[in-house]
């Protein structure tokens, strides 16, 4: 049994709007999507913005009201307030934001940032509760000194680590991790990944690794899927979704991003020109007349795409 | 290709400190770019290196109270360091273009976007009313917005982050100015809607014969798109050359480390490539010797100049300092060979 268990997840808005200020029409955020996230793994959730893939991080850590469906974690649905109450559900499943500087409180010093979670979980003295909080900046190879600094001290890469180290101060299972290095400059983005996958090995975390970019997905992650319009329109390993992408707005994705061998440059062009008119054309095919994505077809063992029926046979190669 | 009537713009020895305190810090220190006619020249860095403020100075955009720019910017026989304001009004807009990272900032909410694109010419040239109406129907259709009419009457938070940023290119080129500064156009976006703009801008360039600079941090843009590199680090350009020879063969050690700390497809299980220590802030720049230094620690004083210059290492390609002769990663086997 897989440790989350997705099932048909929806989250819906009202749009409000007429004279009585009723719900005339609702925005779709997400669409009934099922995932699982096993333990010790890393689960990419790729979408541009908009498509609903920080909603569906929220709502696994218990941050966004959902409107229909499951998410199981132990044998129990967690959608509930009650249920996550009760099972200390937010121990075992944190989460690290893309701002650090907005995510970390400003007139707090790093020692009470990092020791809140555990003052919400665990009875420590105040001595156990430094000793804890200094392992922890150990983990994330930041110097003890830290401890009495305030968050704008550091520099943007050392807060992504800080904002790593509360999330791992209560031990959890699951890591949520929305658009973690998007922030980053290039050598410092290199610096946090390497840590987050040496955490992961030392302590059997999972995560659940949110981006747009494709190419850190790409190096996270195992599995992945591809999310558009608050849904799944693609889902499969690394090798499925990067080398044998079916779905046309995959392909769409994968040939936009830019490539650092100039020698390709005008092949690159020419693909990503066809791929835009293949998309344009054949779009209506991929969805439905209203515009949502179709339901998953199984297409291997591990890789689903969202196909119209007529495609379904012999697309594997 | 160098024929002299091609330069467009010639940038030398340009210092633009800041004043932090008593003191003014150079966050661009002693840069020389030159831009021609017809090219893409893309300047690449990480936050902090100068790269911004090479922008801003180039098209005078500082508070000049706590700002100092020294050196040469000659633009058609014109040195725009300390060009006297009307002046350089007349050529901001006309002569330069100016592309803004952030399109929601870079416009004026409360404006319908034709008035916007209007004010450019309404200021720069002599057009009268309808010609300028016209004008801004055809700026939008050029920059691919499908209903020109409707969204020239639209305002700017009833549109998308890509279609915002068309409009910022459409003020931008109202005037068919000759240079063009993007700086990050296409940080804010999805790549789908990235790759559109850079086509776009690409589009631009053809039909426009102009010179455009390009800012950006991300080396997959530049090497999609640019013709010529330059590499700025802590202020001052480390390397550069055709985007051929600077990704084929880059030489820095800074170029080098940041190519290989990019997450790439096959090396899965690796670990990335990290560069020790820290981007130096402004005030701790180092003034002397090789900014990089500090980073390689594991490369002898000795392999770097004391005062470092740029060498030309392929025809049209420098390198700054001496230390790239001596450079190796020490998780290598080259490392192993070297003995240390």
């Amino acid at each position: 049994m897989a440790m989350i268990e997705v099932r048909n997840l929806k989250i819906h808005y009202p749009i409000r709007s007429g004279f009585f200020n009723r719900v005339t029409d609702h925005v779709l955020a997400v669409d009934g999507i099922d995932f699982d996230i096993e333990q010790g793994e890393t689960y990419g959730l790729i979408g541009e913005s908009g498509s609903g893939k920080s909603t569906t991080g929220k709502a696994i850590v218990g941050l966004e009201p959902v409107t229909s469906g499951s998410i199981m974690y132990k044998g129990q649905d967690i959608t509930k307030r009650s249920v996550r109450k009760h099972m200390q559900y937010n121990k075992d499943v944190q989460m690290i934001f893309q701002d650090s500087l907005s995510s970390l409180n400003p007139r707090k010093r790093i020692e009470d940032i990092i020791a809140e979670p555990i003052r919400n979980f665990q009875n420590l003295t105040k001595d156990e509760e430094r000793h804890r909080v200094q392992e922890l900046l150990d983990i994330v190879g930041m110097p003890s000194d830290a401890l009495y600094k305030y968050p704008h001290e550091f520099s943007g890469g050392q807060r992504q680590r800080i904002g790593v180290a509360r999330a791992m101060a209560t031990n959890p299972k699951l890591i949520v991790a929305d658009e973690p290095v998007s922030a980053l400059d290039l050598s410092v983005q290199a610096q946090v990944l390497n840590f987050m996958k040496r955490i992961q090995e030392e302590y059997n975390i999972s995560y659940l690794f949110i981006s747009h970019d494709l190419g850190v997905v790409k190096h996270m992650c195992k599995k992945m899927a591809i999310m558009h319009r608050g849904r799944f329109v693609e889902i499969g390993t690394r090798e499925d979704i990067y080398n044998h992408p079916q779905h046309i707005y995959t392909k769409r994705l994968l040939s936009a991003i830019p490539d650092v061998n100039p020698d390709d440059r005008e092949k690159n062009k020419e693909h990503r020109r066809e791929v835009e008119r293949i998309f344009k054309e054949e779009e209506s095919k991929y969805y439905s007349k209203e515009g949502r994505v179709l339901n998953l077809q199984k297409i291997s063992d591990t890789h689903s795409v969202a196909l119209p029926d007529s495609t379904m046979k012999g697309v594997h190669d | 290709m160098d024929k002299p009537e091609d330069l467009l713009l010639d940038v030398q020895h340009l210092h633009t400190g800041f004043r932090l305190g008593d003191a003014f810090y150079d966050a661009v220190d002693d840069v020389s770019i030159t831009l021609r006619k017809d090219e893409i020249l893309a300047i690449v860095g990480e936050s902090g290196s100068g790269k911004s403020t090479l922008a801003t100075s180039i098209i005078g955009l500082h508070d000049m109270r706590n700002t100092k720019v020294t050196g040469d910017i000659l633009y058609n026989n014109l040195n725009l360091v300390g060009l006297n304001e009307t002046l350089f009004d007349r050529i901001r807009g006309k002569d330069i273009g100016m592309i803004f990272q952030d399109p929601l900032a870079a416009l004026n909410p409360l404006m319908r976007i034709g008035e916007q694109i209007e004010e450019t010419l309404v200021y720069h040239t002599k057009m009268n009313k309808e010609e300028r109406d016209k004008r801004v129907l055809e700026l939008l259709s050029q920059v691919g917005i499908p209903n020109p009419k409707r969204t020239a009457r639209s305002y700017p938070h009833e549109l998308s982050g890509g279609m915002r940023q068309r409009i910022v290119i459409a003020i931008a080129i109202a005037c068919k100015p000759p240079i063009i500064i993007a700086d990050e156009p296409t940080t804010a976006l999805d790549v789908t809607i990235q790759a559109q703009i850079l086509d776009l801008l690409e589009d631009i360039q053809r039909e426009m014969h102009s010179g455009i600079i390009l800012i950006t941090h991300d080396l997959g843009v530049v090497a999609e798109t640019a013709d010529r590199v330059a590499v700025m680090y802590a202020g001052q350009i480390v390397e550069s050359g055709t985007v051929m020879d600077v990704f084929k063969h880059p030489t820095h050690p800074y170029t080098r480390s940041l190519l290989r700390s990019m997450p790439q497809a096959e090396s899965d299980d690796d670990e990335l490539h990290v560069i020790q220590g820290v981007v130096p802030s402004l005030k701790n720049m180092q003034m002397k010797g090789c900014r990089f230094a500090p980073r390689i620690p594991w490369i002898p004083a000795s392999a770097h100049e004391e005062h470092p210059t740029m060498h030309e290492v392929a025809p049209d390609h420098f390198v700054q300092c001496t230390c790239y002769k001596d450079f190796y990663f020490p998780d290598d086997d080259q490392a192993a060979e070297k003995g240390e």
